[in-house]
């Protein structure tokens, strides 16, 4: 049976959702290999092994955390010529899309990114991707080399599926254009103890009409009671305040959670892009004629300070 | 000596437009109005500011694209930039990512660059590689995805918010960055701008000036192939009630029904 390779996005060897998921896809193409980079990379085999990893790959030096992406590219492509796989699997993050996108160009393949799907195909892998702010759905497949696939999170399911997870030390020599961006500090951003937005199964996010960051708390108290990631919309993002890494739309993070809570968002172009693939939407805003609002499962017109705080202790309640 | 300053940009349909695909499914061009990419802006407006701090510095403006893709190089000459290339040829037609990361690379070599600047994306195709895979392409150090960046004695250093953790970054020259629309707002063109744009040379490169054969480009020579593209159905129209003092209460109660809570 033909090989799959799966790069391994992992935090000291605790392994990221996504990576689960891909590994799910890559069942369906053929044997999944993975490939676990720097620090802790040996402790992810377990994991990876009891979600259908036949093998892992693993490799750790300096170079992988000491400079920025082409370490990791030139230890992917080690793996790629090791395995001679019939796909490349690579989580969509941007880390991710930069790593994928060199190799496939040193590779002579193909590149697909962002792909929220994958079937096999008589001609290879068939992805599935959404475009123009996902108002449209594209099939498309890699017609040059080995496809190099890029993968958003919440693409698919985590299935357990156990196989060996046999761990194997890949050989990697760094190529001397390896070294040419230095990364002179790192700082790790502080977890704020709710899931990641972008694996989050509910997202509650506010936009201008929470109307300054003294009252994003009650965004914040919605989505804690939800056990939920926080969002913003580029407006509030825009205005300070609240932090980029947690803004929704074509410019910060797209989201496919099982549902989204839009509280004071307008529902412009620009957020729709980053939201509207999520399975049910909720928006509260006091507008009604809000665009946002053509795209909701349920929508409250109303104020979101009256309406939220209510609907937080309402569940509260409920769940007691 | 002069810094040598390559921004390439992108001309692309309005977002609020109503997008869609031509026949052959690629981008359909024709019936949406275009325009410089807006995420291509922070690009120039980044490169103008690293201009103004050097002694010496020139930008040019290169673009991919159809005839309408001058608009784009006539947007960012207003902004300030010296002078375009527009790279124009008919094979061109249906070229993908990879592609067109080979042609700007062919370009970006022919000019001759210290510093490419990129936007983090487009607004169209929204993949988000060009910048790496021009830097893979140049053999250079990669320095992307930049919230903010400055450039000394022949070192560009930048911050890169990541989504785990913060990177300070630092390489030498020459480099290509790219940044994002978090790295400063964007300049409007003055109207003495717009006037002084008419005037800056652009000039118009086609595939033999830059030794690629059309094979190797446009839709046949693409890495990738579209096989389908559909309309996503609109979402059926869902409940709207208006807040009479319950709106919370009765959310919450939707959300139960769909075992949310």
């Amino acid at each position: 049976m033909a090989e799959v390779l799966v790069y391994v996005d992992h935090v000291d060897g605790a392994v990221r959702k996504p990576t689960l998921e891909l590994l799910t896809l890559a069942r369906r193409l053929g044997e999944p290999v993975a490939v676990a980079l720097g620090a802790g990379a040996e402790s992810t085999a377990a994991v990876l092994g009891e979600h259908g990893a036949v093998r892992v790959l693993t490799a750790d030096a300096p170079e992988f955390a000491d400079y920025l992406v082409v370490p990791k590219v030139d230890a992917l492509q080690a793996a790629y010529d090791a395995v001679s796989p019939a796909a490349v699997l690579v989580p969509s993050s941007a880390e991710g899309k930069e790593i994928a996108a060199r190799l496939a160009v040193r590779i002579g393949s193909g590149i697909i990114t962002d792909a929220v799907d994958l079937e096999a195909g008589d001609e290879g892998p068939v992805a599935t991707q959404s475009a123009f702010a996902a108002s449209f759905t594209t099939k498309s497949r890699v017609s040059k080399g080995t496809p190099v696939i890029t993968v958003k999170p919440n693409s698919a399911a985590v299935e357990p599926a156990q196989a060996a997870g046999t761990v194997e030390a890949l050989s990697v020599s760094f190529g001397e254009k390896s070294t040419g961006t230095k990364v002179v500090s790192r700082t790790p951003r502080q977890s704020t103890g709710r899931p990641d937005l972008t694996e989050a199964a509910i997202v509650v996010s506010g936009g201008r009409g929470v109307n300054g960051a003294e009252n994003f708390p009650v965004i914040e108290a919605l989505a804690d009671s939800l056990g939920a990631a926080v969002g913003a919309s580029r407006a509030a993002v825009d205005a300070g305040w609240y932090p980029h890494t947690n803004q929704v739309g074509q410019t910060g993070k797209s989201v496919s959670p099982q549902l989204y809570i839009a509280n004071g968002i307008s529902g412009a172009i620009q957020h729709r892009a980053g939201m509207q693939t999520s399975k049910t939407i909720v928006a509260v805003n006091k507008d009604e004629e809000a665009p946002i609002f053509d795209l909701v499962d349920f929508g409250v017109v109303g104020d979101l300070f009256n309406v939220v705080p209510q609907l937080t202790e309402e569940i509260k309640t409920r769940k007691g | 000596m002069s810094l040598r300053i390559v921004v390439t940009v992108k001309y692309v349909p309005d977002a609020t437009g109503d997008r869609h695909f031509a026949d052959d499914l690629t981008v359909d061009r024709d019936d949406v109005d275009g325009l410089l990419s807006e995420l291509d802006e922070y690009a120039v407006e980044q490169a103008l500011q690293i201009a103004d701090e050097a002694d010496d510095a020139e930008i040019t403006v290169l673009t991919v694209g159809p005839e309408d893709a001058k608009d784009a190089l006539r947007k960012a000459l207003s902004m300030g930039a010296d002078k375009g290339i527009h790279v124009e040829d008919d094979d061109l037609h249906g070229t993908d990512a990879v592609g067109t990361s080979l042609v700007l690379a062919k370009a970006i070599e022919k000019a001759g660059y210290d510093l490419v600047v990129s936007g983090m994306a487009s607004t169209d195709g929204v993949v988000g590689v060009v910048p790496a895979l021009l830097a893979e392409r140049l053999g250079v150090p990669q320095v992307t995805l930049l919230s903010e960046v400055s450039v000394a004695d022949g070192v560009v250093k930048g911050r890169r918010d990541g989504d785990a953790a913060t990177e300070e970054l630092e390489a030498s020259l020459p480099a290509v960055v790219s940044v994002t629309d978090q790295s400063g707002e964007a300049r409007y063109p003055s109207f003495k701008g717009i006037m002084a744009a008419k005037k800056k040379p652009v000039e118009s490169w086609d595939l033999s000036d830059l030794g690629l054969e059309a094979e190797e480009v446009g839709l046949e020579g693409a890495w990738t192939k579209v096989d389908s593209a559909t309309e996503r159905p609109a979402r059926t129209a869902g409940k709207i009630i208006t807040d009479e003092g319950e709106g919370g209460k009765q959310l919450a109660e939707f959300l139960a029904s769909q075992k949310f809570i």
